[in-house]
């Protein structure tokens, strides 16, 4: 009897646990190929540029002749057409990202808020390509006819403004850049600006601040660095876009002064050359193209974690405390 | 002195009804361009989407007329294939983060999924080229499908740990109570509570991979016949939109306009769906 009794508690308190071990087992083998695919994208681009990157060395980021049929190969016109589109993109979307989501959070009317989030959410859903579509036939027409000759008359002294006006240009793919990283930097600022203390803002309004004085005073100038950190997310994004910007730069690898010149992106000449490329070392240098732009946007959006990661976790104890 | 301040509050008035106006302006430039794009897609789009569109092959260069039937079902192809390998990787992975690893694995992991995030989508079609294309040496659906899966299986992730994270402790205490085990908790419990959230992940991931275009320009590949051979190359809406769009005629670009408002409507109505399904809860976009 006592032994029965035992071994009946055995099993209850021993019931397979055979299930739980495969269970967990399988979501760590899932949750690990995040790892696996940092290795692989890395190795990857590495493997496919070995040559490439023996041959050239440093001299493939410094030089500025790209010619396929002599086999020489240096990305400088591509590095500074990311870099390039993606500061004017920046120099429109962020005062504008800031501003919109400053509104949001502080000095919008309550029920006009949700509406404009949920028209924002849409603007992000717009895929990239749709963009450029628009870009090509509606915007780039549009700047040509109005806005650049006007800059033209205007500015046409400085050597940014200089030259003839086709249409498609380092200035048409800042902009486009523009529209397609305006959400993520709107709406990742409003979360920022949501995350800041309602003490702050009390503190400001019972010292008999106005609506702007204790946006700027509390909320803003709290948030700075999780703004940086939005700011720096959104070049991110814009230094990989690829699509729309492909569509309406030029594509010409060139390094030209002037914003109405066409230019060339590091993801554009991806796009437009990768499945022409007939030679091995053709080949090569274009994944080292694409190793070139992946450090470069990780760098970047490691530097956005890190700003945006001390914010929360500083504003989460503040909040505690 | 009393006049003075009363000035100065009038002008800080002032400033403050000027910074909100200011504000007021750049929100309505931000949304300009959806308001643009839209109008612009339905002007010279609408007109296009007719039968023939949903139903044809796209004609010879020069013809007028034909479809983009085989593009349309090629899309849908490839979103089958990149959901089957990125919905339970993704999902399953999910569920490790939130109801297994240990606070530092999961900061590794999350840090990691937050970096992939940040990968340019042209990146993925580079590195699935060299795994798959060359190696097997043609483009195929499979490797376009491979390409879009590997850019929702880290915004799936990253969905579905924060909304098992929302489902209460007191859920999985009392199913573990009554001596169920703990991967039927996870599986029947915690996931099934939180499954509006799974679904509006994976519908959003869908959305976005069904637009991009990127990754498959030289996985996928595009072709302009009917293909129903996995390993062959396949047709894909936003493929052929951009090959119409920077064409030289003008029956492709209305073309394009077409295909572009289908796969705008397609886009919009997931969209539309997981806002319904997230009803009262904001879904974020990050």
């Amino acid at each position: 009897m006592p032994l029965e009794q035992r071994s009946a508690q055995t099993r209850m308190a021993r019931p397979s646990r055979f299930g739980d071990r495969a269970f967990e087992l399988l979501t760590l083998a899932m949750a690990l190929i995040v790892v696996l695919l940092i290795v692989l994208i890395g190795w990857q681009l590495w493997h496919g540029s070995v040559l490439a990157i023996r041959k050239f060395g440093f001299h493939f980021l410094a030089t500025s002749t790209w010619d396929p049929v002599a086999e020489q190969f240096g990305a400088l016109p591509f590095i500074y057409g990311t870099l390039i589109s993606s500061l004017i993109a920046l120099v429109i979307a962020v005062p504008l990202g800031i501003a919109t989501a400053a509104y949001l959070t502080e000095l919008a009317p309550l029920w006009i808020r949700q509406p404009l989030v949920s028209l924002i959410e849409m603007l992000a859903a717009i895929p990239s390509v749709i963009l450029g579509l628009w870009g090509i036939f509606v915007m780039i027409p549009w700047l040509r006819d109005y806005p650049f000759p006007w800059l033209k008359r205007f500015f046409g002294w400085t050597p940014f403004f200089s030259g003839p006006t086709y249409g498609p240009s380092m200035l048409a793919g800042g902009i486009i850049i523009a529209i397609m990283i305006l959400p993520i930097i709107t709406s990742v600022s409003r979360e920022i600006l949501r995350s800041v203390p309602d003490l702050q803002r009390e503190a400001a309004y019972a010292l008999g601040a106005t609506r702007w004085e204790a946006t700027r005073i509390a909320v803003l100038s709290y948030a700075k660095k999780g703004l940086f950190g939005a700011v720096i997310l959104g070049l991110g994004r814009a230094l990989g876009e690829t699509m729309a910007v492909t569509m309406v730069i030029g594509n010409t690898p060139q390094i030209a002064l002037s914003l109405f010149a066409p230019g060339y992106t590091l993801a554009s000449v991806l796009a437009n050359e990768f499945t022409e490329a007939t030679t091995e070392l053709y080949l090569q240098a274009l994944f080292e193209i694409g190793l070139v732009l992946l450090g470069i946007t990780i760098l970047v959006n490691l530097l956005a974690q890190l700003l945006l990661r001390t914010l929360t976790t500083k504003s989460a104890t503040r909040a505690v405390q | 002195m009393q006049f003075q301040t009363a000035h100065q509050h009038t002008w800080r008035k002032f400033k403050s009804a000027l910074a909100s106006t200011v504000a007021f302006v750049s929100a309505i430039l931000v949304i300009a361009p959806l308001g643009l794009v839209f109008f612009h897609l339905l002007a010279n789009g609408a007109g296009s989407v007719n039968w023939d569109f949903f139903t044809k092959l796209p004609g010879p260069v020069g013809a007028v007329g034909g479809g983009m039937a085989n593009a349309i079902v090629g899309s849908l192809e490839l979103l089958a294939l990149a959901g089957a390998i990125g919905i339970p990787v993704g999902v399953l992975g999910g569920v490790y983060l939130a109801e297994y690893g240990s606070s530092r694995i999961n900061l590794v992991l999350r840090f990691l999924a937050d970096v992939l995030n940040g990968v340019p989508s042209i990146t993925w079609g580079v590195v699935v080229y060299g795994l798959v294309v060359l190696r097997f040496k043609g483009f195929s659906a499979y490797a376009g499908g491979l390409a879009l899966s590997l850019i929702m299986i880290p915004l799936i992730l990253r969905t579905t740990e924060e909304v098992i994270l929302l489902v209460p402790n007191g859920y999985r205490e009392a199913a573990l109570a009554l001596g169920v085990s703990r991967w039927k908790t996870i599986v029947h419990i915690v996931m099934k509570t939180a499954s509006k959230g799974i679904i509006t992940g994976i519908l959003l991931a869908l959305a976005r991979v069904g637009g991009e275009t990127a990754p498959l320009l030289f996985t996928a590949f595009g072709n302009h016949f009917w293909n129903h051979n996995l390993s062959q190359p396949i047709a894909a809406l936003p493929l052929q939109i951009f090959t119409y769009a920077i064409s030289p005629y003008d029956d492709w670009h209305r073309q394009a306009w077409a295909g572009a408002l289908v796969l705008v409507m397609g886009v919009f109505c997931i969209n539309i769906i997981v806002r319904v399904l997230t009803r009262g809860r904001a879904a974020s976009v990050v």
